[in-house]
């Protein structure tokens, strides 16, 4: 069996009454590429930021390559080759992309090293021609592209993309599609995605979730075709 | 880039020696020491709080314990050296503590203020009500409302007799200036200062970048605390008397109002709002038809209205519109690419 990347045992996250993450038990291997789809509500977001430290889960744990990091914050979970995209575009909207990439690759490079490294990603992300333009005048799908870079740039082994393709033209969306399997070839990947299309196009194994907790984990076509899946998530009565 | 920081520092020993020997034929040399002093102190907020995202309610704070931390441990020294190297150390430390604290329980910008701003008014409450005999630190007797006068002021290291003061203190405290102008350019372009500089605009993004947001912001609070206390050691020497006015939320308030006329986000724009501004104070205060708060206040109302990004912002974009063709970012960009062309063939 190959290395594990990424584990929760029984995570469960309270809002008060509410509960959005109920004991949930997920597993992913090394580059492997997992897709997370449900519907609105459903939990996806709050699993994410449990797992990103950005929330601490009430109950339960996240192990990352058998290193429990359960209430780490996240500067210490990204420190250990974890990157994470936001489902709302989170960069530096005043600065410019290659300062943007820049920052990212100096955490784990020393100066000069950044400084190749940034150019190498605007490089693969053909972001070439913007590259001294400040963020916050770009299009969304360039900026979704700047943030895939910055996560991009820290060589990580696991990354978690929240709605990468939202948002994206056609275009955009197959130039996505591609980054994502470079990006594979390197590290796991846990997706969160609406676009079922896209899912189809990049995923094996899709995991669903449905109030909190996980419904049903297998192969994308089996899923696609559940009768359970298309009534909570399409909303189709089968 | 370290080409570019060297022209630039040359630049800034050009223009400070340039001011040092003009300047003192327009204004008096007493009035342009505490201009440079202020220039510094607006300086050190223009720093944590235009680079560093950190709005400081209490600059005050760290000037008024710098002029004390001086004129305390001057009275028990009885030379110079060692008191001004504590004027920035004791709020240095002090910021370290007040931050930590702060960044570490994750409180957000309002919090930050408030708590700067009471931390501010509990120095000078307590200070205030030390009056009696019985207030002693060392030899120094804090006197309460009434400040501590007669310390050693300035003298030349390890020669208590020979005292710097007039025009020659003017020239230690603006070469001072333009040292402490070149340190945060230096710091600013530095992974430390851009990393800043990153933190200031996206907090969340940074730490899951994996930087550890809190104990940057922390360092860059007492950087800026420990060159207001360095400014509150020179304005002790410059008033030869340390008051808890220098803990006042209207020095707080002046503070933050030269940084926002001369320009946040510029190194430049905090040195001359608080030179302007507080040479405009000195003007109103020889006359006696209209009150100095007003007119500081209505500036701030103008400025806030028609010029939110301050003077300096302002200058330099109608500079780059009237004389610069390619914003500056553009022509290094075509530099840095030729240069790779050239290392490519």
């Amino acid at each position: 069996m190959a290395e594990v990347a990424l584990e929760t045992q029984g995570l469960t996250m309270r809002f008060g009454g509410v509960i959005a993450a109920n004991r949930v038990d997920f597993k992913l291997r090394a580059r492997e590429l997992r897709c997370l789809i449900g519907p609105n509500g459903a939990g996806k977001s709050t699993f994410f930021k449990c797992i990103t430290g950005l929330q601490s889960p009430t109950e339960g744990e996240v192990y990352m390559r058998g290193i429990e990091t359960t209430g780490w914050m996240p500067h210490q979970i990204a420190s250990l080759g974890v990157g994470m995209k936001t489902q709302t575009p989170n960069v530096m909207d005043s600065l410019s992309v290659h300062e943007n990439i820049w920052l990212a690759a100096r955490r784990f490079h020393d100066s000069r090293e950044a400084d190749r490294k940034t150019l190498e990603i605007i490089d693969l992300l053909a972001l070439g021609g913007i590259a001294r333009d400040d963020l916050g005048r770009l299009g969304h799908g360039e900026r979704q592209r700047v943030e895939l870079g910055l996560v991009a740039v820290g060589d990580p082994w696991l990354i978690l993309l929240d709605e990468p393709a939202a948002g994206l033209g056609a275009e955009e969306v197959e130039r996505m599609t591609a980054i994502i399997h470079e990006l594979n070839r390197q590290a796991a990947l846990v997706i969160v995605e609406h676009d079922m299309q896209f899912i189809r196009s990049i995923a094996e194994t899709v995991t669903v979730f449905h109030q909190g907790k996980v419904l049903i984990e297998d192969h994308v076509d089996r899923v696609m075709s559940d009768p359970v899946v298309s009534n909570v998530y399409l909303g189709k009565k089968s | 880039m370290p080409g570019d920081l060297k022209g630039e520092a040359i630049a800034i020993a050009v223009v400070t020696g340039a001011l040092i020997l003009v300047l003192p034929l327009v204004i008096g040399t007493y009035t342009l020491t505490v201009l440079a002093i202020y220039g510094m102190l607006g300086l050190s907020l223009g720093l944590i709080w235009g680079f560093g995202g950190i709005l400081c309610f209490g600059q005050a704070a760290f000037f008024g314990l710098g002029a004390y931390a001086y004129a305390i441990s001057a009275i028990n020294i009885g030379e110079s050296t060692i008191p001004m190297f504590l004027a920035v150390l004791v709020p240095a430390v002090f910021a370290v503590f007040l931050g930590a604290m702060m960044f570490y329980g994750r409180l957000n910008d309002v919090y930050l203020g408030v708590i700067t701003l009471v931390v501010t008014l509990i120095l000078f409450k307590v200070i205030n009500s030390t009056a009696g005999p019985q207030y002693m630190i060392g030899n120094a007797r804090l006197g309460g409302f009434n400040g501590i006068p007669g310390f050693q002021t300035l003298n030349v290291p390890g020669r208590p007799d020979a005292y710097i003061w007039g025009d020659s203190y003017f020239y230690v405290c603006a070469v001072l200036l333009g040292f402490v102008y070149l340190l945060v350019t230096v710091l600013l372009r530095s992974s430390f200062g851009r990393i800043a500089v990153g933190i200031r605009e996206n907090e969340v993004r940074m730490s899951l970048m994996g930087y550890d947001v809190r104990a940057r912001k922390t360092v860059m609070f007492a950087i800026g605390a420990a060159i207001a206390g360095l400014a509150g050691g020179l304005f002790a020497n410059w008033a030869e008397i340390v008051t808890p006015n220098l803990f006042s939320l209207g020095q707080s308030a002046e503070i933050i109002i030269w940084c926002i006329v001369g320009g946040l986000g510029t190194r430049l724009g905090p040195v001359l709002g608080a030179a302007g501004l507080a040479y405009l104070k000195f003007l109103l205060g020889q006359q006696a038809i209209i009150d100095n708060a007003l007119v500081t206040g209505l500036i701030l109302v103008l400025f806030v209205l028609f010029l939110p990004k301050g003077v300096v912002p302002a200058l330099s974009g109608l500079w780059r519109a009237s004389f610069g063709r390619r914003a500056p970012g553009r022509i290094r960009q075509r530099r840095r690419s030729r240069h790779r062309e050239r290392l490519n063939g």
